[in-house]
């Protein structure tokens, strides 16, 4: 948020993104509408639950639904370009170069039949015109930058020889190795145990510091969030529900699916007390969104709203009680005191009684 | 990689020994005496003991599959009998290393009778491979890359047409319209290399490889097309696009070659099933092949080439599927290196 006022605007401006899939039956609204900023060296926490259009949404950012039957539209504006009006091959020339993405599952997301080092260099020759040995030097370079020992052995390995970790810090490395100025991380530690996901994600924000990249992590962990992240975009059903910055949105939640996102975080520190409340019912069909606030089927708040409006109209995403970089698309009229009142003692009693 | 080409070897020198078993077993078992079958309808016992004697199927089990195997690497005398060996010479037929028996129904050895048969087979077999291979891999990568299109469909619907006709249909109809009434080629007849050269030979072989192949193509195209649409949405295909490989690379680095190796598989499983003789094919264009000696000595129970034949169809297959597992940790490194 802090660039958004600079003079040359944020490095990466993503305007009223929209991305359907027309199936069979009917069309899939997977991103409907999707707006942020994001300012070099930031960090922004794109959060929600499977099929909330995360990872399409930053799919499209990198132009992989081209070739496919996705219409996209909106702007995605990278460093004064936007990256809907390029051409195929345009578009390609700056795919793992000044945008590049690092996958969920390392495994399966590098090709089991060839080497580590192959498909790394294989990232730095497509955008560099150097030899195959500078490529090599290049690509051990990375490997020992990213944390792999013995990189001259390991470079020749095939990723089922590499652990867990190893794989996710060679995918990094892959996905750095052209030093792009934007880069997606979508759920880089899912797949990952929880003592390597910590190495991973200060791995991410060395690097970042280093090369003073942008970079939007996917994540369904407010935890992950709550470390990296600088602004936290709440997705549902395709559509921001509520963005603001980081500390701000996870200390002063104004919208109830995010309320319900923080009451399903276990606490270690936390009083053993706590319950742990999950989110009725399932994510919707993005195929036939429910009427008015997506939300509203599985809300336990909305009766408290007049006039089912919460059935009927879709809110705007607008400021709330906290200032306008924070906004929310609810109906409550006081998100604040529900918050206070009814969802914090039930999370975190022991928050309360210190109040 | 040579401790596991070896394991592989024995491994399938075992199954061979296993299964020449299991067929001498299941022609042991059968209803019909060989012995009184081949002294023929009028047969006295001593005639019929003589008979059975001359052809070792006096005999218990093992001892018969002994001599057999021994036969198979020192060679064997039919019959086996010093005496007759000093007194009459002439009646024994010496069936040499490696030896699967002798038909008297043929006066032959079975080697002998493999040996005139086999490069028939073999040749309708390498060229029909060749046609399948070509053609059906590559319209099923262009099928699949093409996927949704007016060539994908027409592609996957004319290959259901073509799975669809039977084989004898097929050769039938080739040999009526493209030999005999339309005359673009001449009726096909096998000509070895010896004779025709490799003109005359190809030639020869034109209708019935052509036969052969369609039916195999028509399986290799949808099963090629769904193998690479299926490593075309795997993850990795996913990364190279988003490394910004060209389209190239992406489809024939990545996709084509993940997807390349069940197809391998495939291929040399099915060569060496065909290897054994196209039954059909070789009847409609009356090849003098394997599967033709293979039915006529089904229909006069000639036992001991029936038993020749399985046992050098079964170590095909089994010789083809050492190939291929060896191929397969060439072609992947997760078999290679675990």
């Amino acid at each position: 948020m802090t660039d958004m006022h600079s003079n040359d605007g944020p490095y990466l401006s993503v305007e009223d993104l929209v991305v359907h899939f027309p199936t069979a039956d009917g069309i899939v609204k997977a991103t409907d509408g999707l707006s942020f900023t994001l300012g070099r060296g930031k960090t922004i926490g794109v959060v929600g639950e499977s099929g909330s259009g995360k990872s399409v949404s930053s799919s499209a950012i990198l132009g992989l639904h081209r070739g496919s039957s996705a219409q996209v539209s909106g702007r995605i504006v990278l460093g004064g370009t936007d990256l809907l009006m390029l051409s195929d091959e345009e578009m390609r020339l700056r795919r793992g170069k000044e945008v590049s993405m690092i996958f969920q599952d390392p495994l399966s997301a590098m090709h089991p039949y060839y080497t580590v080092g192959n498909q790394i260099a294989e990232a730095y020759l497509v955008h560099n015109d150097v030899s195959k040995k500078a490529a090599r030097a290049r690509t051990l370079e990375m490997l020992e930058r990213v944390g792999i020992p013995q990189p001259d052995r390991r470079i020749d390995d095939y990723p089922h020889q590499f652990s867990g970790g190893m794989r996710q810090r060679a995918m990094i490395a892959m996905g750095l190795i052209n030093d792009p100025g934007l880069i997606i991380a979508d759920e880089p530690t899912t797949a990952l145990d929880v003592t390597v996901q910590a190495q991973i994600l200060d791995l991410l924000q060395d690097l970042q510091r280093e090369f003073n990249s942008a970079i939007i992590i996917i994540t369904h962990d407010l935890g992950v969030v709550a470390e990296m992240a600088d602004d936290v975009l709440v997705m549902y059903a395709g559509r921001a529900v509520e963005y603001g910055p980081t500390k701000d949105v996870l200390t002063h939640p104004q919208m109830p699916y995010t309320w319900g996102l923080l009451s399903s975080v276990p606490d270690v520190q936390g009083d053993t007390n706590a319950a742990l409340i999950p989110i009725p019912g399932n994510p919707p069909s993005l195929l036939n969104p429910p009427t008015g606030c997506a939300f509203h089927p599985r809300c336990v708040h909305r009766s408290k709203v007049p006039a089912d409006l919460c059935t009927t109209t879709l809110p705007e995403l607008l400021p709330g009680s906290q200032g306008p970089g924070h906004t929310k698309r609810c109906h409550l009229a006081d998100p604040d005191e529900l918050y206070r009142t009814e969802i914090l003692p039930e999370i975190m009693p022991d928050l309360i009684v210190e109040d | 990689m040579v401790a596991y080409i070896i394991r592989r070897l024995i491994a399938g020198v075992v199954l061979l020994v296993v299964m020449s078993i299991v067929t001498f077993a299941l022609f042991f078992a059968s209803p019909i005496d060989p012995a009184q079958f081949a002294c023929g309808k009028n047969c006295s016992p001593a005639m019929k003991a003589q008979t059975a004697a001359s052809m070792g199927y006096d005999d218990n089990f093992f001892a018969q599959w002994g001599k057999f195997a021994k036969g198979v690497f020192v060679g064997r005398d039919f019959p086996d009998d010093p005496k007759l060996k000093i007194t009459a010479p002439e009646t024994i037929a010496h069936c040499a290393a490696p030896c699967l028996g002798y038909s008297k129904e043929r006066t032959s050895t079975v080697t002998d009778l493999i040996k005139q048969t086999m490069p028939v087979s073999l040749s309708i077999a390498v060229v029909a491979f060749a046609f399948w291979i070509i053609g059906g891999v590559l319209l099923g990568v262009i099928a699949a890359l093409k996927r949704g299109t007016l060539i994908d469909r027409g592609l996957v619907g004319l290959s259901l047409v073509l799975y669809a006709f039977p084989t004898f249909f097929i050769g039938l109809l080739l040999l009526k319209f493209v030999a005999i009434q339309w005359n673009w080629v001449p009726v096909p007849e096998y000509t070895p290399i010896a004779e025709g050269g490799i003109t005359g030979w190809l030639s020869s072989l034109l209708l019935p490889a052509i036969t052969l192949a369609v039916f195999f193509m028509a399986g290799y195209v949808r099963m090629t097309r769904a193998f690479v649409l299926e490593s075309l949405s795997e993850d990795y295909v996913r990364t190279a696009r988003a490394k910004g490989l060209p389209k190239r690379t992406v489809t024939f680095k990545h996709a084509l070659r993940a997807a390349l190796t069940p197809i391998v598989t495939m291929a040399g499983l099915d060569f060496a099933g065909l290897m054994g003789g196209a039954i059909i094919t070789e009847s409609v264009f009356n090849y003098p092949g394997l599967g033709k000696l293979a039915v006529a000595a089904n229909t006069d129970f000639d036992l001991p080439t029936l038993v020749g034949l399985v046992i050098l169809l079964a170590s095909f297959v089994i010789i083809a599927n050492i190939i291929v597992d060896v191929l397969y940790a060439v072609i992947d490194p997760r078999v290679r290196l675990s």
